[in-house]
């Protein structure tokens, strides 16, 4: 988990959710690139954030993407974020004595109810189904104590906006492995909107 | 560690010896501190543990050094009360000498040399030092255990440190933010009292909430030029 | 490099029988390292309709462990067209960890009523058992064993057997720093499981000094890309009426 840091973490608000990670890829202290995706869109209303060993991030993210596309295509509607939980987990448990070096963020809108919906799992896949809060990563005490201070329940979209990228970009200018950036969707019944966020290039 | 009995000899049972004695223990809780322009905050929880169990809900890890000064030791409590102690010595003995109280720029200069003195077998603490200069404005001081000191406005050490310190540069540093309402909040560095105890509490809470070392009661000292005061808090103790 | 690490759960779980039943009880607490991960995680497992199991050590393994089981019990239950014994759970269930060798930490306490009448287990993570009256396990059991060995005694009503385990439960939840938050009860009879979820919340965090919501606008943002999930549909008439240019 070290190896090549990151930060990632949800929030659920009032009929809304948002995920946010940062953008560093690096190999321990050094920085190769500001621009690695770590949060991939599962389909309308459901994202996964991984946050671990580069390779294994673009490895399993490509591979939760071709189960749900199975998962759709034969029950032939889209899969909830609840459901893709349970997937993620089963998928990391399956590799219980050689894991996938990822811990992800599940986050998203039921498709059915429209229900805000956060999860998080650990590297073998132990489900954490939060009501308000999760976070993963290296930075992971700093997003702990960030969320556990910020946010509150019933923010609106904006609001959790501002609550989301606050708590991001604080928390990663306290761990020298995780940040050069951040990202931030926030999703609601109607719209995604993505914001790329100003942060410490250092 | 004991085991199930091994080769029968005469005499006394022996018992296998402990190698690798460590003299070092974490014994958990967290520090923090905020300067501002009349008056600097220290505080820190009074838990005191060990692994998975609490050796006692109140343990003092913050002290009056005397009336302008407050030092809060993190870390292994035993060297903590310890370098408490014989910087007090220190401290009365330079107003025998002087005639005089220990200004804290003097006194953080001196814990740094105390703490240097031991480089070869530190003392397993994390300190921070608040206290007022001579115009009047607060300053923390905060030290690694060898004696490196930084002169800051806000700090906090401890097993909570890291959950706390990234929410101290938000809200006392305003890190990353363009709006700020500047009657309540401040300026980075210099929010009002009121406010800056209002994070404290907010802080102590948010990490008891999370991190399993720290609860059970907190201790605000506050010093501004009349004196110091200090406040409990009562925090979950699970 | 450092080892990636799983979430424990430094646990409190107690089961305890009474005249005519036997009841369960967990904390909520789920840690990883010094932080806590889920303040209010569900310990105890359903096995059975008429067996639970609590939990503790590696969260997953306990998780999918119990879960495994579950489905092979209710195999067994169409296969055979009677409810399983408790042993029956406890026998797949210790050989299932034997065979892993203790490489599955999963250490459960399994409590059920069958046709010998309420029981309970122990198994430890290599797969030894324990039958006995009072259990507790994980590492708050040390706080819990104190309340029983003080106060538990023979024949007690199902109210005196729940205010025990609570008791015990919340001993834990106090003097262990791996347990914490919320008392979760399941009481086991003949005929009846009442699953009793955050039956005790003595943990409850008071509110906070202010609230901390941001004005709008204080982040700074580099790019902003709006995705809209609305079917765009175009008025059929007028379209490009009121369009023209004189």
């Amino acid at each position: 988990m070290e190896y090549n840091g990151s930060a990632v973490m949800a929030m659920k608000g009032d009929g809304c959710v948002a995920i946010a990670a940062d953008r560093r890829f690096g190999v321990q202290a050094l920085t190769l690139g500001t621009e690695f995706q770590k949060i991939f869109q599962m389909n309308k209303y459901t994202f996964v954030g991984l946050a671990g060993l580069a390779s294994d991030v673009i490895t399993l993210s490509d591979q939760l993407r071709y189960k749900v596309k199975m998962y759709e295509l034969r029950e032939e509607r889209p899969i909830s974020p609840e459901t893709f939980a349970h997937l993620a987990s089963s998928s990391l448990y399956e590799k219980r004595f050689g894991p996938w070096f990822v811990e992800p963020i599940i986050a998203g809108l039921d498709p059915k109810t429209g229900e805000p919906f956060i999860a998080s799992t650990d590297l073998i896949g132990c489900i954490n189904f939060a009501k308000d809060f999760v976070v993963s990563g290296t930075a992971n005490s700093q997003m702990y104590g960030m969320c556990e201070s910020l946010w509150e329940p019933n923010l609106g979209p904006e609001d959790l906006f501002e609550t989301i990228s606050q708590a991001m970009l604080n928390a990663i200018d306290r761990d020298c492995i995780a940040g050069w950036g951040a990202v931030v969707h926030v999703i609601t019944k109607d719209k995604i909107v993505t914001k790329h966020l100003k942060g410490r290039m250092d | 560690m004991l085991s199930a009995a091994g080769p029968t000899h005469a005499g006394p049972v022996r018992i296998p010896m402990e190698h690798g004695f460590s003299p070092y223990t974490d014994n958990g809780g967290t520090t923090l501190a905020i300067a501002g322009d009349d008056y600097v905050i220290v505080a820190g929880d009074t838990r005191q543990s060990e692994g998975y169990s609490i050796n006692t809900r109140y343990c003092p890890k913050v002290f009056k050094l005397d009336n302008n000064c407050v030092l809060a030791t993190g870390g292994m409590a035993a060297d903590g009360q310890n370098l408490v102690r014989r910087l007090k010595q220190s401290i009365e003995q330079y107003h025998h000498v002087h005639a005089k109280t220990m200004s804290p720029s003097a006194l953080a200069q001196l814990l740094s040399v105390v703490l240097y003195g031991k480089r070869h077998f530190p003392y397993f603490v994390w300190n921070t030092l608040g206290g007022l200069d001579a115009d009047g404005s607060g300053w923390v001081y905060s030290y690694d255990p060898v004696g490196n000191v930084e002169k800051r406005k806000w700090a906090c050490a401890g097993s909570a440190g890291h959950l706390i310190m990234p929410f101290l540069d938000a809200k006392i540093g305003h890190h990353h933010q363009s709006q700020i309402d500047a009657k309540t909040e401040g300026k980075p560095g210099s929010v009002p009292f009121d406010t800056a105890m209002k994070y404290t509490k907010d802080a102590f809470t948010s990490a008891t909430e999370r991190d399993i070392y720290t609860g059970d009661l907190l201790e605000i000292f506050v010093i501004r030029k009349s004196g110091v005061t200090v406040e409990q808090i009562p925090l979950k103790r699970d | 490099m450092k080892a990636p690490r799983a979430t424990s759960t430094g646990t409190t779980i107690v089961g305890c029988i009474y005249d005519g039943g036997l009841v369960l009880g967990a904390d909520t607490r789920a840690t990883e390292g010094p932080i806590v991960a889920d303040k209010n995680c569900e310990k105890i497992h359903y096995l059975a309709p008429n067996m639970y199991c609590c939990g503790a050590g590696t969260a997953a393994d306990t998780e999918f462990t119990t879960a495994l089981i579950s489905s092979n019990l209710e195999l067994h239950r169409l296969s055979t067209g009677r409810d399983a014994r408790v042993v029956t759970a406890m026998t797949m269930l210790k050989q299932m960890l034997f065979k892993y060798q203790g490489h599955i930490g999963a250490a459960l306490v399994l409590g059920g009523y069958d046709v010998n009448g309420p029981q309970l287990y122990t198994i430890a993570p290599h797969g030894s058992t324990d039958k006995l009256p009072y259990v507790t396990m994980g590492s708050g059991s040390m706080a819990a064993m104190a309340i029983f060995e003080s106060r538990w005694k023979k024949g007690m009503t199902r109210e005196q057997a729940v205010e025990l385990v609570k008791d015990a439960i919340e001993s834990g939840v106090f003097n262990d720093l791996g347990s914490g938050s919320n008392v979760d009860v399941c009481v086991i009879t003949k005929s009846k499981v009442d699953y009793l979820r955050n039956y005790r919340k003595p943990n409850e965090r008071e509110p906070k000094e202010q609230s901390y919501k941001f004005k709008r606008g204080t982040t700074a943002v580099l790019t902003t890309e709006i995705t809209s999930l609305v079917d765009i549909e175009t008025e059929p008439s007028n379209a490009g009426a009121s369009e023209g240019r004189a």
